[in-house]
């Protein structure tokens, strides 16, 4: 019997680490010009997790892959331009938009995306992007904050995440960032719910496996605002986490939580060395 | 292996008899291999029954994770868990019901989900809901569905 058992577990083994996508040489080259790493070697932090990080564009299928590399097929891109609007758009009791102290976003924001959640000297805590707009409008325009992970709050993440496209990910983890990111760790490998399933047992364990009718991919946020076919409007991290963690019959996080920006620090630099993709299409 | 299922089956009809009740979650005899000897239902699985569990979403869903060629009718079959097509040859009635009833019993740290156990989990939500558990969970399946599933993977067989 014993034997049996460990037969199994062997063939287990055996059948389960090399990834095996359809076009797992697929490049994604958007409008032309914007190079986007989709694979590289891990970072020194995953030794032992990862070898290689993959994007999540990968494991999608062709037509979706596609939709990603031209702007004018990528529906994700609307909400870009509503972001765009937003910037300019005087709001609250300061009478002011983004673009008063911000300027031109192209050049104020580009490289932002890739360096978030990051340490934030003056709130002494990690900051989510998605919570330095809040701060911003609260604070220094007298707006009101807009719902974590409202579709206000997701199309200025895109328009943001849009001036860092092809830069790549990278996001400290030391300093002191150090505990909240080791938060975020033991969150990952938490088995949480009924299922007791940790983002590990389906993003690291079984990336490339199909569960149902799913591809499981490394579960990175590197693509992230992202466009999903399925309700055809823009997800955020914690959008996504809150419900992946559902999804084990768990009771989940609260979008914004000191939990939630732990989980999205640590996910976040598993990605580092991977282009910030974000707006990018997923099913 | 054929001896044991012939002993097993002789101790089923007699636990049958003899308790006809159901063995609470919390009192599975595992052995030291993960197996469980005794029906968790004190009755016979219904094989029919058993496919309809491992199809069903919301039910057993079982081949949200494994490929089952004699289901190949019911879409999307997963590949986090083995190929069940000759589980039935390869198991007994025993480890199967260990395998369904806590298969971190078997596979140390294994993502198959304990489909028989209600405590001892971080966080227990209500469902899919996302919201907390708000009271004593209910076994993903019942004892008598266990049984009818090991019924139905006993059919898995070389021809
Ligand atoms: C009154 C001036 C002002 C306005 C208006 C303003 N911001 Fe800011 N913003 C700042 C300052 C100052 C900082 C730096 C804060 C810090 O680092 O603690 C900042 C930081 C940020 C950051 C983090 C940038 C970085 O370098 O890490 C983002 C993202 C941001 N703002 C977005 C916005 C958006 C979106 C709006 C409009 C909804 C907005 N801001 C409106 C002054 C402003
Ligand atoms: C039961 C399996 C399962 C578990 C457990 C799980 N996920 Fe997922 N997750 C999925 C599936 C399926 C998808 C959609 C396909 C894909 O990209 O993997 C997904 C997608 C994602 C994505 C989007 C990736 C992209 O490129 O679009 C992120 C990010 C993610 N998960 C993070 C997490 C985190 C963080 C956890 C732990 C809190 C977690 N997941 C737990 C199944 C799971
Ligand atoms: C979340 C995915 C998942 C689900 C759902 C799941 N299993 Fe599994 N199952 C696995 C994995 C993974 C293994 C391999 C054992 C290990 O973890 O090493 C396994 C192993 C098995 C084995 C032993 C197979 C072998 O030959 O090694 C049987 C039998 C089995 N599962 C039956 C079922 C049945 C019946 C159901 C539905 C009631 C089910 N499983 C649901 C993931 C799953």
């Amino acid at each position: 019997m014993k034997i049996k058992a460990l037969t199994a577990i062997a063939a287990v083994l055996l059948s389960a680490p090399a990834f095996v996508a359809a076009d797992e040489d697929a490049e994604l080259i958007v409008n032309g010009e914007i190079e986007m790493v989709t694979k590289t070697a891990a970072a020194p932090h995953l030794e032992g997790a990862l070898d290689e990080v993959l994007s999540g564009w990968l494991f999608r299928a062709d037509e979706t892959q596609s939709l990603q590399a031209d702007d004018f097929d990528n529906p994700g891109m609307i909400f870009v331009d509503q972001g765009m609007d937003d910037w300019g758009t005087v709001d609250g009791s300061e009478g002011k938009s983004c673009a008063s102290c911000h300027g031109d976003v192209e050049d104020s924001m580009a490289g932002i995306r890739a360096e978030y959640p990051k340490w934030n000297d003056t709130a002494g805590e990690v900051r989510t992007m998605a919570q330095m707009i809040n701060e911003c409008r609260v604070d220094r325009m007298g707006a009101e904050a807009h719902g974590y992970t409202s579709a206000k709050m997701a199309r200025m993440e895109a328009l943001i995440s849009v001036q860092s496209r092809g830069m790549p990910v990278n996001v400290a983890i030391d300093g002191p960032a150090a505990d909240m990111w080791a938060q975020g760790k033991e969150m990952f490998y938490s088995r949480t719910g009924q299922l007791e399933l940790s983002c590990a047992s389906c993003h690291e364990e079984n990336y490339g496996n199909r569960i149902r009718s799913d591809h499981l991919s490394q579960g990175h946020i590197n693509g992230f605002p992202v466009y999903r076919l399925k309700n055809a409007k823009l997800t955020t991290p914690h959008g996504r986490f809150k419900g992946c963690v559902r999804d084990t019959r768990a009771q989940t996080y609260s979008p914004g939580s000191d939990d939630f920006v732990a989980l999205e620090l640590y996910v976040a630099s598993r990605g580092n060395g991977l282009s910030v993709e974000g707006v990018s299409v997923r099913n | 292996m054929r001896l044991t299922t012939i002993t097993l089956a002789a101790t089923l009809t007699v636990a049958g008899v003899a308790t006809a009740g159901t063995v609470a979650p919390g009192d599975v005899a595992f052995d030291e291999y993960g197996a469980v000897e005794m029906s968790l239902s004190g009755a016979a699985g219904d094989a029919v029954n058993g496919e309809k569990i491992m199809v069903t979403k919301s039910k057993g869903n079982c081949v949200a994770c494994h490929a089952v060629s004699k289901l190949s009718y019911a879409p999307f079959h997963g590949e986090v868990g083995p190929q069940l097509d000759w589980a039935g040859d390869t198991w007994s009635q025993a480890e199967l019901r260990g395998i369904l009833a806590n298969a971190k019993k078997t596979f140390e740290g294994s993502v198959m989900p304990a489909f028989y156990k209600v405590d001892g989990f971080v966080r227990p939500g209500k469902g899919y809901t996302g919201k907390a558990a708000d009271g004593p969970l209910d076994p993903l399946l019942s004892a008598q569905d266990i049984e009818d599933v090991i019924a139905f993977l006993m059919t898995l067989k070389e021809e």
